[in-house]
């Protein structure tokens, strides 16, 4: 065991994954020599040497279509999109490829494809550096949607995603690279040092990509939330001085019904967060189900509170972004409807 | 194919092709030419006949360059399209009744009925589909090869793809990086002169399609895709250079469809003299029956009997379409995720 930055985390996922298994290999757009312009895939090179760790060039659609193709042809590719705004290039080949090989084939074909990107806002990097568009990606039958929230998870999911046999889209919330975020930009940067969820075992172990987990109990309501807004949900929680359970997603398809069902039927009271616009977000698919599976639990209506249906703006940046005053607000109305 | 010779015409050579051709190997592609165009032709029989439902492609009159190109390859190396797909998978051997019962959406298809005309698969023959959306095959061809460059397993993929699609910007996005790393892929345009109603001078700013891997070094060579032989000759130089570690190569096959793009067009935007022009001076199959009769090599009992085994196949693949059961419900549900 070992405290690290979700950034080692990662590189550490791969290197395990690699030493394992030379049918997995890693490329992207400055991800061999340069290391990943986050440095996730710094030393891999070195180490595993230029055929199984490179660079490629800038074309999102072709990086995604040859992971296709390689692992059409019994590789094991993790190919890295610089951000996730750039990744709608390779959208089409997501939608009309990768998901839907394994179908079209009658299941003859397996994808073990995992896509990693650096998803969010938080670091000013306006409106091409920012976004969370992970509901676009919940909605193509076929692929697994995954967003840990700290270096432990980080690394478990990483390799349960590559080992899987099915495409993942493995969302990387880059302001979590360095340190837990609570959503408060005027305090002094944490470091996962710090935090329990930075201890990272050595080696391989996986983390359930098809479980959420429940990072804070409690019993007046239910916070469900993932990647950076999991801290903010905590925070804002402690700072509210309420007795809310706090939900870690984790994986966004298949999402983890049950262990969701189960609090709100409990608490009865629901707000859920995320980063991305409101307006046909992934909370909008979850308050839905909540509604047909916990109808007669609620006491309140569900509250959503999320980014603004604008562009991520370089400006107003914490005024965009679904922090813990605008938390603790839903809170106090959820809890006194 | 030397340098030179790639900035003059890129033409095959005619003199150098038939001596490694031998008359067994001539009748073969023959019959495996009129395998699919008979194929087709019943195909089309059972669309009429409301058996075969959504989009279906005809590959009539081209057959010359799949048959060609099959006859070019080995054991282990891999073969991808779009969606004009039947050929390619009546060339690789893949069983007539499967294709068929895929085009009628049944559980004996290729894909349970799951893929229909355009998504066809086979793990056993090396075929990696069938692809509906234009363009997006020539990156997944493009991975295969990677992947045998990876393992260092001799093979070579053939990603075929149409002029339509040569307008396509992941097709040089696969260009550069099948260059950047010399990957065993042979790039086939099967040029047949119409992106659906869209002829290629409407379309294309620079229509000698061979030309289009100079920026990236690529070698490109046009071949008449009506001439088997021709294919056969070319698919064998250009295999060589794939497999050699010589990296990607091109080849435009100058060909044409004599049906409409797909059941439901009615080609307005041609003439009929046009096609039939085509039908009648460089029909694949009539041009080489010509030399079947011409050389000896059969007579006109031995092709006849070679046309009603064809029938036959292709009367028992479309009765096996027809009578395969529709897919269990179940399999709406199943192999979306594992």
């Amino acid at each position: 065991m070992a405290r690290m930055t979700m950034i080692k985390a990662i590189n550490s996922a791969l290197d395990v994954l690699m030493e394992k298994d030379e049918t997995v290999c890693s490329f992207g757009e400055d991800a061999g020599y340069f290391g990943g312009v986050f440095g996730c895939t710094e030393g891999l090179q070195e180490k595993y040497g230029l055929n199984r760790v490179f660079d490629a060039p800038i074309n999102e659609s072709a990086i995604i279509a040859m992971a296709i193709g390689m692992a059409s042809n019994g590789l094991r590719p993790v190919a890295e999109i610089q951000f996730a705004d750039y990744i709608f290039p390779g959208f089409d080949q997501i939608i009309s490829e990768l998901s839907r090989i394994r179908y079209r084939t009658a299941g003859a074909f397996t994808m073990p494809v995992t896509i990693r990107t650096p998803c969010g806002g938080g670091i000013y990097g306006g409106q091409t550096h920012s976004m969370s568009p992970e509901a676009f990606f919940t909605h193509i039958p076929g692929i697994r949607v995954v967003m840990p929230s700290n270096p432990h998870d980080a690394k478990g999911m990483l390799i349960a995603s590559v080992e899987c046999d099915d495409p993942v889209i493995f969302f990387e919330p880059k302001r979590l690279y360095n340190g837990p975020f609570d959503g408060d930009p005027h305090k002094p940067a944490l470091a996962w040092s710090s935090h329990e969820k930075g201890e990272v075992p050595k080696g391989h172990y996986t983390v359930d990509i098809n479980k959420a987990e429940i990072v804070r109990g409690g019993s007046e309501l239910t916070i469900l939330a993932y990647g950076t807004m999991v801290h903010v949900a905590k925070e804002s929680a402690r700072l509210a001085g309420v007795d809310a359970e706090v939900i870690d997603l984790r994986t966004l398809i298949p999402y983890d019904m049950q262990t969701i069902a189960k609090s709100v039927n409990k608490t009865g009271r629901c707000v859920v967060l995320h980063e991305a616009p409101r307006t046909s977000g992934f909370g909008a698919e979850l308050i839905a189900q909540i509604q047909e599976d916990c109808f007669y639990a609620l006491e309140a209506p569900i509250i959503r509170v999320t980014g603004w249906d604008t562009p991520y703006p370089h400006a107003h940046e914490w005024a965009y972004f679904p922090g813990q005053e605008r938390v603790m607000r839903a809170i106090k109305q959820v809890l006194e409807n | 194919m030397s340098e030179k010779k790639s900035k003059s015409k890129n033409t095959s050579s005619k003199s150098a092709r038939a001596k490694s051709v031998n008359p067994e190997q001539i009748l073969s592609f023959y019959r495996e030419m009129l395998l699919i165009r008979r194929f087709e032709e019943k195909s089309g029989q059972l669309y009429g006949q409301g058996l075969i439902a959504g989009f279906c492609h005809l590959y009539i009159g081209q057959e010359a360059v799949v048959v060609g190109m099959q006859s070019a390859i080995g054991e282990g190396d891999q073969v991808i399209t779009g969606y004009r797909d039947h050929g390619h998978m009546l060339a690789l051997g893949m069983e007539a009744r499967g294709v068929m019962a895929e085009l009628t959406g049944r559980e004996g298809g290729y894909s349970k009925g799951k893929g229909g005309s355009m998504h066809m698969f086979s793990t056993e023959k090396n075929f990696y589909g069938g692809h509906g959306i234009v363009g997006a095959q020539v990156a997944l061809g493009t991975g295969l090869a990677f992947a045998n460059a990876y393992r260092k397993n001799d093979r070579v993929c053939l990603a075929y793809f149409g002029d339509g699609a040569s307008n396509q910007g992941q097709v040089y996005e696969s260009f550069n990086m099948a260059k950047l790393w010399n990957l065993p892929v042979v790039y086939v345009i099967e040029n047949n002169q119409y992106a659906m109603g869209t002829s290629i001078a409407r379309s294309s700013s620079e229509t000698q399609l061979h030309r289009r891997g100079a920026s990236f070094g690529i070698p490109g060579f046009e071949v008449d895709g009506m001439d088997v032989l021709a294919v056969h000759a070319a698919g064998i130089k250009a295999v060589k250079h794939a497999r050699a570690g010589k990296g990607p190569i091109i080849l435009e096959m100058k060909t044409y469809r004599y049906r409409g793009h797909s059941m439901s067009d009615p080609a307005k935007y041609r003439s009929r003299e046009e096609v039939d022009a085509v039908r009648k001076q460089s029909d694949p199959i009539q041009m080489l029956k010509a030399k079947i009769m011409d050389e000896k090599i059969a007579g006109e009992a031995e092709l006849k009997a070679i046309d009603k085994e064809i029938r036959a196949q292709v009367s028992d693949a479309a009765d096996f379409a027809v009578d395969s059961p529709e897919p269990d419900p179940s399999e709406l549900l199943s192999d979306v995720l594992v």
